[in-house]
């Protein structure tokens, strides 16, 4: 059993795992965190981003400065943003039988994989995960190609010339297999190639093994995995939650008794209590509208954007902000407030029973009734002629290098009235910030992670107690900011093994057992013998069967008979040749006992010797040796058959046969 | 037993029962106990008892006799003879089935009966129990019985002998109790009740006795009942009888305090700090155990060692220290908080020891403080664990800031300070601090700043202050905009109590100014939450008193123009809860008291738009409040009352503002006596104590003044007393009228005013305690006894 692992991302994960005959990918997440080295795509036209200076090597050349642009000390690629993809050297992504996705983020690299490596699998997902992955995916797919860029900068990316660059562009890794964002064509295409599950529902692979999603808690639609044969369990643990938010709570009790447990996609900000930072949220924003500032939250169009509209439900009358209006503005804003209404079974209870009512499970439907919140798919359009200050903005993309965020950023930049406030944990606010310098706007940073913590983790190992736990680098040490904080990395018996990038990890556990079923005639033609007390044996003669990674005992053909018929010669030609059965025996020989039956026998002058392993019983007068060990006996005479099966018809008193 | 003895038996136990044959000679009746007792040493005494019933007969047969007629010494010798056959376990089964027991030792017993008062009785009755009290059966009853009280008292018996038999009784089943464990506890907690209560000198013999059984208790590992064995420690050790005894006390303690665990030391170091008179040895050491768990702390996490003596003293022990604080996150959480506590409560006392180490204490709690919202950075890997437990801790947190804030009086903390607000800046900041943290925190904050060595200049707040407010100032902007109230409303409270204090310094009034606080409030005023408004209320009134509320000119929020005593107003006359009602009159009656520029405007018209809303309110405590708005505003018209004492220096009188009739035409003008009179006869009591005293202040400024004419047409006061009549009963609706000064003076004259301040101040249950009402109550449950029967035939 093997795993590969693609990706060095913790949260984003993209591993394989071979297991039995099949080869499964775990996941295809795509790092996006390589964006942040290239310049925002504004969606109006910014002097202030045309305006910036090239970037020139220290010794004034300047062969660069089309493609490097400087912005307040940080040098930006100056190009359509490029992703990191998943390794795609390590194996053979042909191979690749199925791609299990267990929530909507761990999905974005699946175009890259399903349309350009010759993969000819299934994609396993859950409705939700299909539906709003679909939608993240049309969301970046919008916000890259409506703004146009004809530059694709390639140059920087010379080994050679990228070690002469500052940090962090020196410093990015594998930028050579950095690609352009996928097409629409693209993601359709992979995406018709998702079947979708539900939770607990069980999926043959070819025989060989069966796996399971199971609810993760952390997202609509989100799931772990099991993985298992007859007799090895293998769980994969990505993106849980264990709090109460708004999907189905995660599904531990399943999760006992594996082998193995991969472990991915924990919180990314292990110090933070998602509680404390959305009041944090709150309190930001509703200081900044009470002064007249405007809020801007970089976000996805899905997942926490949910709850902070829960959150500010209940909090917008409270604290006298019921006048402030509530922007939404992405491509797909509508259709992800509307999916999040009807996916009612993949809800949490609570959410669930507010259907049967009925009511909408989330209250953001009252505040779009009531007007309070208002979506768009872009600035452009309607919004413009609705726009009202102070205001709070929700919009993309979190890492504010495409999307209409960068118009808003642009906009409200200057003043320090406003405030950008930071929710989602993917990217560091400070880069993502980095080339809106200087900035007078305020900048609060509430990371909202609900995905498990250290805490969580390690109660939830002793509670299912797996007998090995893989987990990316990153968990097995404390982050590298608070080396002292032991606490804040998993700590389990035995250690957990780490993988990293582009590493092959054998997995400690060996096969043992494989299942074989026994056909019913089969098993009624068998007579167990008692051969101790309480353990029965019985022989079996059959034809072992294997089809599609199950195996059959099936009764043996009657000997072959001498037919005419064509066709049971054909028959008779595939069946291995059968010989006529003989018993099996089982027993000891008493030595002295069968020295006596000899005596009887007519056998005289008779030896016993004693050996390491058994006796040697002597028969001086016929010159035969008969040698009796634990696990064989030997009848040595010299050529006289006769004497070979007396003698050997009396040893065979001495057993059992059947 | 011999069959002749058995065949004599009935008929002498006839004769002992029967009252009229007096037993001459007592010392017959010890020797047959001694019999009794080598009969029952010898076989069993259930047996015994089986086959000679006649001595059960006696026994019920003294219980049974009427109390006056029983000899004390057959009772004496009944109680002995009881407790000789209750030793043996079956036999006291036995007696007990037929609660012979219970009546012979229980409270029921010869305890309540007139014969108690001979010693013979008494020393019998103990005797007796000694006997019984062999087996735990013996003991559980003892216990449940009463009789250990009942013990108790009798050490301090006039009769010698029955109080050092009751002594050795009380060691016995201590004795006793010791080789069961579970009693140990029992047994302990007994002794402590004893020492506590109990100064007499014997008990100095009694702790003689047990010193070496504690002594033998301490032996064992783990101590068994170690909380107990603390408590009887420290009991023994506040008896006075022990004050200047050398009895080992102080030795046994000292070894105790070494091998107790950290957790268990702390409460027994804590208790022999608080003692008056204890060797000076012995309270460092128990400091040194009390202390050890914070040094363990900053060892742990800071690379300078710290002030060298009390680190090097504590160092040995520490170990065991290290490793209950590491052993796991509850332990260390507990040893901490505990720690903390015992610091808190030793601190204001004068008998804490000398010289207190502040600064050592202070960086501690900075450190804590540090270690719980993960900005410490430990040098060494027990920082490290100790930084993994703590993390996030709010218990230890909450600790450590009350901890902190009792710190805040120290002369020796001033180096600290920047260290101190930085932590505090930094609990108040940090989104993860739950609202009771905050609440702390904001409580911490607020003893340092009003602690600030403020030098003779009133303008200068030293050197930390601006600095410090620059930066809490957005902090508590934040917070006041918080989505939970808990913390809305925390913020407001350290804003009045800061403003209160610092509202006339310059750089609070700068900072306060220049930030956005003084415009939240006013928006807090209309929260949702009543508890958050109330605050706002007092917030903005003290804001207000100092002339710090906002003063914006912003569009936006129209209620500014119409004035803060308008928006108060509003509050007053609109508010659905009492609590920002009630802000709202004490804000008015302040500022009345401090002559607030807007009430000085016009005084009578506040005082009379006030008092309209407040007569309607539902709310007792509005009404009370109100009444003491008038009370300020007599005050204020009339002059300080009288001094009731002849002594007191007389303030210079202040003149009325105008003649005296034209000053009661003006009050009644305002409704300020109708508001008065309809509150004598309040519902509430408060309300009617407080008119009632308004009423006799308005009586007595205006007695002296006899420039008015004494009614001479009594018909007037007639119809006044006639109207406050009806109030009294109920009928309110009716107006008083305008009542001119002559008439209201008869009506204040005519009024039994002390009657009805001796008649409210009468507890309200005064009705419910009467006989009257016993009676009453117990006709009430015969009655309902009655329809009770009636109703189930």
């Amino acid at each position: 059993m093997k795993l590969y692992c693609l990706s060095g991302h913790p949260t984003l994960p993209c591993n394989i795992l071979k297991f039995k005959s099949t080869t499964i990918m775990l996941d295809c997440g795509l790092d996006m965190t390589s964006t942040l080295n290239f310049l925002p795509l504004p969606l109006v036209q910014s002097p202030r981003l045309c305006n910036l200076p090239g970037w020139s090597l220290k010794d004034g050349n300047a062969f660069l400065d089309k493609e490097l642009k400087e912005c307040s000390g940080h040098v930006f690629v100056d190009s359509v943003p490029e992703f990191c993809l998943p390794e795609t050297e390590l194996i053979d992504l042909s191979t690749v039988d199925v791609i299990l996705i267990s929530n909507y983020h761990c999905m974005m690299a699946l175009p890259y994989i399903t349309e350009h490596t010759g993969f000819t699998g299934t994609v396993y997902a859950t409705e939700p995960t299909v539906q709003i992955g679909r939608l993240l995916m049309e969301e970046l797919v919008n916000f890259i190609e409506r703004v146009p860029k004809a530059q694709s900068a390639s140059l920087w990316k010379n080994k050679d010339i990228q070690r002469l660059l500052p940090s962090p562009l020196k410093d990015a890794v594998e930028v050579s297999t950095w690609r352009r964002c996928y097409t629409m064509q693209e993601v359709n295409s992979a995406l018709s190639k998702i079947q979708l599950v539900g939770y607990s529902q069980k999926i043959e692979l070819f025989g060989a093994v069966q796996v399971t999603p199971l609810s993760s808690g952390y997202a609509l639609g989100s799931s772990n995995w099991i993985i298992q044969s007859h007799y090895e369990k293998v769980s994969y643990v990505s993106g849980s939650s264990l709090l109460t938010t708004h999907p189905q709570p995660m599904d531990q009790a399943s999760l006992k008794n594996s082998d193995v447990l991969v472990l991915t996609g924990l919180t990314q900000i292990p110090t933070a209590n998602p509680d404390g930072m959305v009041g944090e949220f709150c309190s930001n924003l509703a200081l900044t509208v009470r002064n007249g500032g405007n809020v801007l939250v970089p976000c996805y169009p899905s997942g926490v954007i949910y709850d902070l509209l829960e959150c500010l439900y209940q909090y917008i009358d409270s604290a006298g902000l019921s006048s402030v209006p509530f922007y939404f503005i992405s491509p797909v804003a509508n259709s992800s407030l509307e999916f999040s209404q009807i996916f009612a079974e993949w809800l949490c209870h609570n959410k669930q029973s507010k259907v049967y009512l009925p009511e909408p499970p989330f209250p953001h439907a009252e505040l779009i009734q009531t007007n309070k919140l208002k979506h768009y798919p872009s600035i452009h359009g309607d919004f413009s002629n609705d726009f009202r200050q102070p205001c709070v903005v929700f919009t993309g993309h979190p890492s504010l290098r495409f999307g209409d965020v960068v118009h808003f950023m642009e906009l409200w930049g200057k003043s320090s009235l406003n405030t950008v406030i930071f929710t989602e944990p993917d990217f560091s606010y400070l880069e993502a910030l980095a080339p809106y310098q200087p900035l007078a706007m305020k900048c609060i940073y509430c990371p909202i992670d609900t995905r498990l913590n250290f805490i969580q983790v390690s109660k939830l190992l002793k509670e299912v107690q797996p007998l090995h736990v893989v987990c990316p680098e990153q968990y097995t040490q404390p982050p590298p900011a608070q080396s002292h904080r032991m606490d804040l990395m998993v700590d389990c018996q035995p250690p957990p093994m780490a993988y990293r990038r582009a590493e092959v990890l054998a997995l400690p556990f060996k096969r043992r057992y494989e299942k074989i079923e026994i056909m019913p005639e089969l098993a009624d033609s068998l007579v167990p013998m008692e051969i101790k007390p309480g353990i029965s044996l019985a022989t079996v003669s059959a034809v072992l069967h294997t089809k599609d990674n199950k195996h059959v005992l099936q009764p043996p053909p009657r000997p072959a008979q001498p037919t005419s018929s064509k066709k049971r010669k054909r028959v008779s030609e595939d069946v291995p040749d059968c010989k006529v059965l003989k018993p099996l025996l089982s027993g000891s020989i008493p030595v002295e006992q069968f020295v006596q039956t000899l005596e009887k026998h007519g056998f005289s002058d008779i030896k016993v010797e004693d050996t390491a392993k058994g006796h040697i019983v002597l028969l001086q007068e016929a010159e035969t040796l008969i040698q009796i060990e634990e696990d064989s006996t030997h009848i040595i005479c010299d050529n006289d058959e006769m004497l070979r099966v007396r003698l050997r018809d009396l040893v065979l008193k001495f057993l059992q046969k059947f | 037993m011999d069959p002749e003895c058995s065949r004599l038996l009935p008929a002498l136990c006839a004769v002992l029962a029967d009252p009229s044959q007096a037993v001459a000679d007592d010392t017959c009746l010890e020797k047959l106990l001694d019999w009794f007792k080598t009969v029952t040493e010898a076989g069993s005494s259930l047996l015994l008892l089986q086959e000679n019933p006649c001595l059960v007969d006696l026994l019920s047969h003294v219980l049974d006799l009427k109390p006056q007629d029983v000899s004390p010494r057959v009772l004496s010798f009944s109680l002995c003879l009881a407790g000789t056959f209750a030793a043996q376990e079956d036999c006291f089964e036995y007696l007990q089935q037929g609660q012979l027991l219970l009546g012979l030792f229980g409270e029921a017993g010869p305890l309540s009966w007139a014969a108690w008062s001979v010693p013979t009785v008494r020393s019998g009755w103990i005797r007796g129990l000694r006997s019984l009290a062999q087996h735990p059966s013996g003991l559980h009853f003892l216990g449940n019985s009463g009789a250990v009280d009942a013990l108790f008292s009798l050490q301090g018996d006039s009769s010698l002998f029955v109080a050092s038999a009751a002594s050795q009784l009380l060691v016995h089943v201590l004795a006793l109790s010791m080789q069961a464990a579970p009693q140990v506890t029992q047994a302990l907690n007994v002794l402590t009740t004893t020492f506590g209560r109990c100064h007499s000198p014997w008990t100095e013999v009694l702790w003689g006795q047990l010193s070496p059984l504690v002594a033998h208790l301490l032996e064992s590992d783990p101590i068994p009942a170690a909380h107990s064995l603390v408590d009887l420690l420290l009991s023994v050790a506040r008896s006075p009888v022990f004050a200047s005894a050398d009895c080992g006390l102080w030795e046994t303690m000292a070894r105790m305090l070494s091998c107790l665990s950290p957790t268990q030391a702390g409460s027994l170091a804590l208790g022999i700090l608080k003692l008056q008179h204890c060797p000076q040895a012995l309270r460092s050491q128990a400091f040194r155990v009390l202390l050890q768990p914070l040094v363990c702390i900053l060892r742990a996490t800071t690379q300078a060692p710290g002030p060298p003596g009390l680190l090097d003293e504590t160092s040995a022990g520490s170990s065991m220290m290290v490793d209950t604080l590491l052993s796991s996150k509850s332990a260390c959480v507990g040893l901490l908080c505990q720690t903390l506590a015992h610091l808190e409560e030793l601190q204001p006392l004068p008998q804490r020891p000398s010289p207190w180490p502040q600064t050592l204490l202070v960086e501690a709690a900075v450190i804590i403080l540090q270690l719980c919202d993960g900005s410490a950075v430990p040098s060494s890997s027990e920082g490290g664990r100790l930084c993994g437990a703590l993390a996030g801790c709010s218990r230890v947190q909450r600790a450590a800031l009350d901890f902190l804030g009792t710190l805040s009086q120290g002369i020796s903390s001033r180096e600290l300070m920047p260290q101190v607000f930085a932590v505090l800046l930094e609990t108040l900041e940090s989104p993860a601090s739950s609202p009771m943290v905050l609440k702390k925190a904001f409580q911490a904050t607020l003893r340092w700043l009003l602690d600030l060595p403020s030098p003779s200049s009133c303008l200068d707040l030293g050197p930390h202050a601006p600095l410090f407010l620059r930066e809490l100032f957005p902090v508590l902007q934040k917070r006041l905009c918080s989505p939970c109230w808990e913390v809305r409303d925390s913020a407001l409270e350290f804003l009045t109590h800061l403003t209160a204090c610092w509202g006339g310094e310059a750089d609070f009034r700068e900072a306060l100014l220049a930030s956005e606080v003084p415009k939240l409030t006013w928006q807090l005023l209309r929260d949702p939450e009543s508890y958050v408004r109330a605050s706002a209320v007092t917030a903005m009134g003290q804001l207000s008193s100092q002339g710090l509320e906002a003063v914006s000119e912003s569009p936006g929020h129209p209620e500014v123009q119409q004035g803060l005593i308008g928006e108060l107003l509003h509050i007053l006359s609109m508010d659905s809860e009492g609590f920002p009602r009630r802000a709202v009159v004490r804000v008015f009656t302040e500022w009345l008291r401090d002559s607030h520029a807007d009430v000085a405007r016009d005084t009578e018209w506040f005082v009379a738009t006030v008092l309209q809303m407040v007569s309607q309110d539902l709310d007792w405590e509005v009404r009370a409040q109100g009444l003491e708005l008038v009370r300020v505003f007599l005050v204020q018209t009339l002059g300080q009352p009288n001094p009731h004492c002849p002594y007191a220096v007389t303030l210079p009188k202040v003149t009325p503002p105008g003649p005296l009739p034209e000053v009661l035409r003006t009050l009644c003008q305002l409704q300020i006596i109708d508001f008065a009179f309809r509150a004598l006869f309040d519902c509430d009591r408060p309300v009617a104590q407080k008119a009632c005293d308004l009423l006799l202040f308005l009586r007595e400024k205006t007695a002296p003044c006899s420039g008015l004419q004494e009614p001479g047409n009594s018909s007037d006061v007639t119809s006044v007393e006639a109207t406050l009549h009806r109030w009294q009963a109920g009928e309110q609706s009716q107006p008083l009228g305008n009542l001119e000064p002559e008439e209201l003076l008869a009506a204040l004259r005519s009024l039994d005013l002390e009657g009805f301040q001796g008649r409210l101040a009468e507890s309200s249950d005064h009705v419910e305690k009467s006989p009257q009402s016993l009676l009453q109550d117990m006709l009430a449950t015969v009655a309902v006894l009655e329809e009770n029967v009636a109703d189930c035939y």
